[in-house]
């Protein structure tokens, strides 16, 4: 029972992780209409920034609003830059732009800084356990990433109910031939979303990397996983990253723990189950 | 570090040689044994990337015993040369071609990469070029693609697992659990665990494996507790050992379910997994405090030389040499004398820092798997968890 308890712990730890990255992948899909596959690279940036600057200053608190500011600014470049003159096009168009942008991401990060494996230091002041059943310990981190993710998660439900940009935000996501009739400027929206989904996934990069440590194509495995919840949750809508990720990262984790043999199928069983019953996810528009 | 089985080499032997010869002219032909000229022996090592510190001690050692030897060997002086693999398999065959071809090696030495030694694999059976492997633990290259002309001087990834295993066993552990990344080389040092508890009266219970290189144990470690065992074996290495060995101490588990596992949980990463790890026992066939005089003499020759603190990897360098020579001894010199050089390298006995060692008729070491304690950044042999133990070669057919 108390070993049930930890894997939900697990499971809810991952899939807020989940949420970060896929609640970006969801809005940009959404607003823009954009199939973005370097999304799991921009996972990767925030995680290697972390080592570069745990590395260099001894600690990862500094690394956490350099993510965040970082990827802000990265982020309305790319949508500037290129994304912009994407949004009307194919979605193949699409898939070649952003897949050319992981190589290129890859290849960087290779020139940069190597092709090693390199753990993260936990900072100092977190570097101590925490009982949380008779016989399993929870790292002090892990349970600070927990909080951290769900004090993010609240706050993003709270801009996007109670201010009027966040209304915008929603309206595009849901209707994006609204928001030109409304009188609201699109440009803007897209570069603010971009932003913020560049943001939020390299902020998850950098709170995990003391997790999982960092080494090339870690983001891979973030994208396709992310796809899935943003599947399960309902194209655009960010409740529905939320409750597809929490879904998601506990079916893998009890998954892993309890059907072994099924592990690697579990949460793509689900995604089908969930495409026969609900087509356009569980908390799609009108659905 | 793919599967190696799935490599279709087939042996030709020396016909096979003597046409891609006469038909390419890509590798000119032997030079002359004229008197003085030297007996060309290729380094394929990693000299960058993660595995350089491992391929520079592997070098340095090998240079040792060759000045220890006067620079000679067969009656011959020995030029190295040495070539960077960057560890990477994709230019694997490339290399060796060059190390054969342009740079006119006639012995090869390497490599630390288990992807990258299958190319050398494949050159000493296809061409019966002299190959020993002074690293590379993947089992196959002594077993079911083994050769003559093939050596090791290091372990399979088999052996010091199943040391572990049996040790545990012996001091009564009856259930275990296993934790290893799912790729060639965890589930061959797995193999390894099961049998060696196997062996003394244990049982593995449960195998928890993730993909290399994924980070994730937090799902894994959770188990453990409701598995109901005494101690739990592990296989990993670099940054990843870091990591799981931090984590196994962050879950509160250390101090009631002793981690153990094979040696490279522990080997070279002690000062990052910091206090975690104290007190983690490991086996491998070397460890810190060896008290033996060809070890110390060794560990105060290389340290002389290179400035460095002589390891397990120095050690399996110096090794490679010794044997080599042993083999060019008998031969004279002589690389195509094939016949001698075989036969005196695998009645070898090896006066290793190590320990002194035979080779098994698969041509890898028979040692001693030594019980070591991570204590004060140490991996401090407390014992011998198996004695002079030997692969099983399973599969190894020599022609």
């Amino acid at each position: 029972m108390s070993g049930l308890f930890a894997q939900v712990l697990n499971g809810l730890q991952y899939g807020l992780l989940l949420f970060l990255i896929s609640s970006g992948l969801t809005l940009v899909f959404g607003v823009m209409g954009v199939i973005n596959l370097a999304h799991g690279s921009l996972f990767m940036i925030g995680a290697y920034l972390a080592f570069v600057i745990a590395r260099w200053s001894g600690s990862l608190w500094l690394a956490l609003p350099a993510a965040i500011a970082g990827g802000i600014l990265f982020g309305a470049l790319l949508e500037r830059t290129l994304f912009r003159r994407f949004r009307t096009r194919e979605h193949l168009d699409q898939v070649l732009l952003t897949f050319a942008l992981i190589l290129l991401f890859e290849e960087a990060r290779s020139m940069l800084l190597g092709n090693d494996f390199h753990s993260v230091p936990v900072p100092a002041a977190l570097d101590f356990s925490v009982p949380v059943t008779a016989d399993f310990a929870y790292s002090a981190y892990r349970l600070a990433v927990l909080a951290l993710c769900v004090l993010v998660a609240a706050l993003m439900f709270l801009a996007l109910e109670r201010t009027r940009m966040g209304s915008a935000v929603r309206a595009a996501a849901e209707k994006p031939e609204m928001v030109e009739l409304l009188g609201l400027d699109a440009r803007r929206i897209h570069t603010l979303v971009f932003a913020l989904g560049t943001a939020l996934a390299m902020l998850a990069g950098a709170l995990a990397a003391p997790l999982q440590s960092v080494y090339p194509g870690m983001g891979d495995k973030f994208l396709i996983i992310s796809f899935v919840v943003v599947v399960v949750g309902g194209v655009g809508s960010v409740a529905g990253a939320f409750w597809g990720a929490l879904l998601i990262g506990l079916v893998d984790t009890l998954g892993k723990a309890y059907l072994p043999e099924l592990a690697g199928l579990a949460v793509y069983m689900l995604m089908a189950a969930v495409l026969l019953w609900r087509p356009s996810g569980l908390f799609a528009r009108g659905a | 570090m793919r599967q190696s089985a799935a490599l279709p080499i087939s042996r030709r032997g020396l016909a096979g040689l003597a046409a891609g010869a006469a038909l390419a002219g890509a590798f000119p032909p032997r030079p002359a044994l004229a008197q003085g000229a030297p007996l060309r022996v290729g380094l394929m090592l990693p000299f960058s990337g993660t595995f350089a510190a491992l391929g520079e001690n592997i070098a340095a050692a090998i240079e040792l015993h060759l000045a220890e030897r006067g620079g000679r060997m067969g009656g011959r002086a020995v030029q190295l040369i040495r070539l960077d693999d960057e560890s990477n398999p994709a230019n694997a065959v490339q290399n060796v071609n060059r190390l054969l071809g342009r740079e006119r090696a006639e012995v090869l030495i390497g490599t630390v990469h288990s992807g990258v030694v299958m190319a050398l694999v494949q050159a000493a059976r296809e061409r019966g070029v002299p190959l020993i492997i002074p690293n590379a633990g993947n089992a196959s290259a002594t077993r079911e693609l083994c050769a003559p002309t093939i050596f090791r001087t290091s372990f399979t990834n088999w052996q010091p697992a199943y040391g572990m295993g049996l040790a545990l066993g012996r001091e009564g552990v009856r259930r275990a659990a296993w934790v290893t990344w799912d790729y060639a080389a965890g589930n061959e040092a797995g193999e390894g665990f099961r049998e060696g508890l196997r062996a003394s009266g244990g049982e593995v219970v449960r195998e928890l494996k993730l993909p290399f290189p994924e980070t994730n144990f937090q799902p894994l470690l959770a188990q453990i507790p409701g598995l109901e065992v005494q101690a739990v074996g592990s296989f990993f290495a670099g940054g990843g050992a870091v990591q799981f060995v931090r984590e196994y101490a962050a879950a509160g588990l250390k101090e009631r379910i002793p981690l153990t596992g094979s040696g490279f949980l522990t080997e070279g990463v002690l000062a990052a997994q910091g206090a975690a790890a104290e007190g983690i026992r490991t086996a491998l066939h070397y460890g810190d405090g060896l008290d033996n005089p060809k070890n110390n003499a060794f560990r105060a020759a290389f340290r002389e030389r290179t400035g460095r603190e002589a390891d397990v990897y120095a050690v399996q360098g110096y090794d490679a040499a010794q044997l080599l020579g042993i083999g060019m001894d008998a031969a004279r010199g002589d690389v195509s004398a094939e016949r001698e050089w075989v036969r005196a390298m695998r009645a070898a006995r090896i006066d290793s820092p190590r320990g002194a060692f035979t080779l098994s008729p698969s041509h890898n070491p028979v040692q001693n798997i030594y019980l070591r304690e991570a204590r004060g950044g140490q991996n401090r042999v407390v014992g011998i968890a198996a004695e002079a133990l030997a692969d099983p070669g399973t599969g190894c057919r020599m022609a």
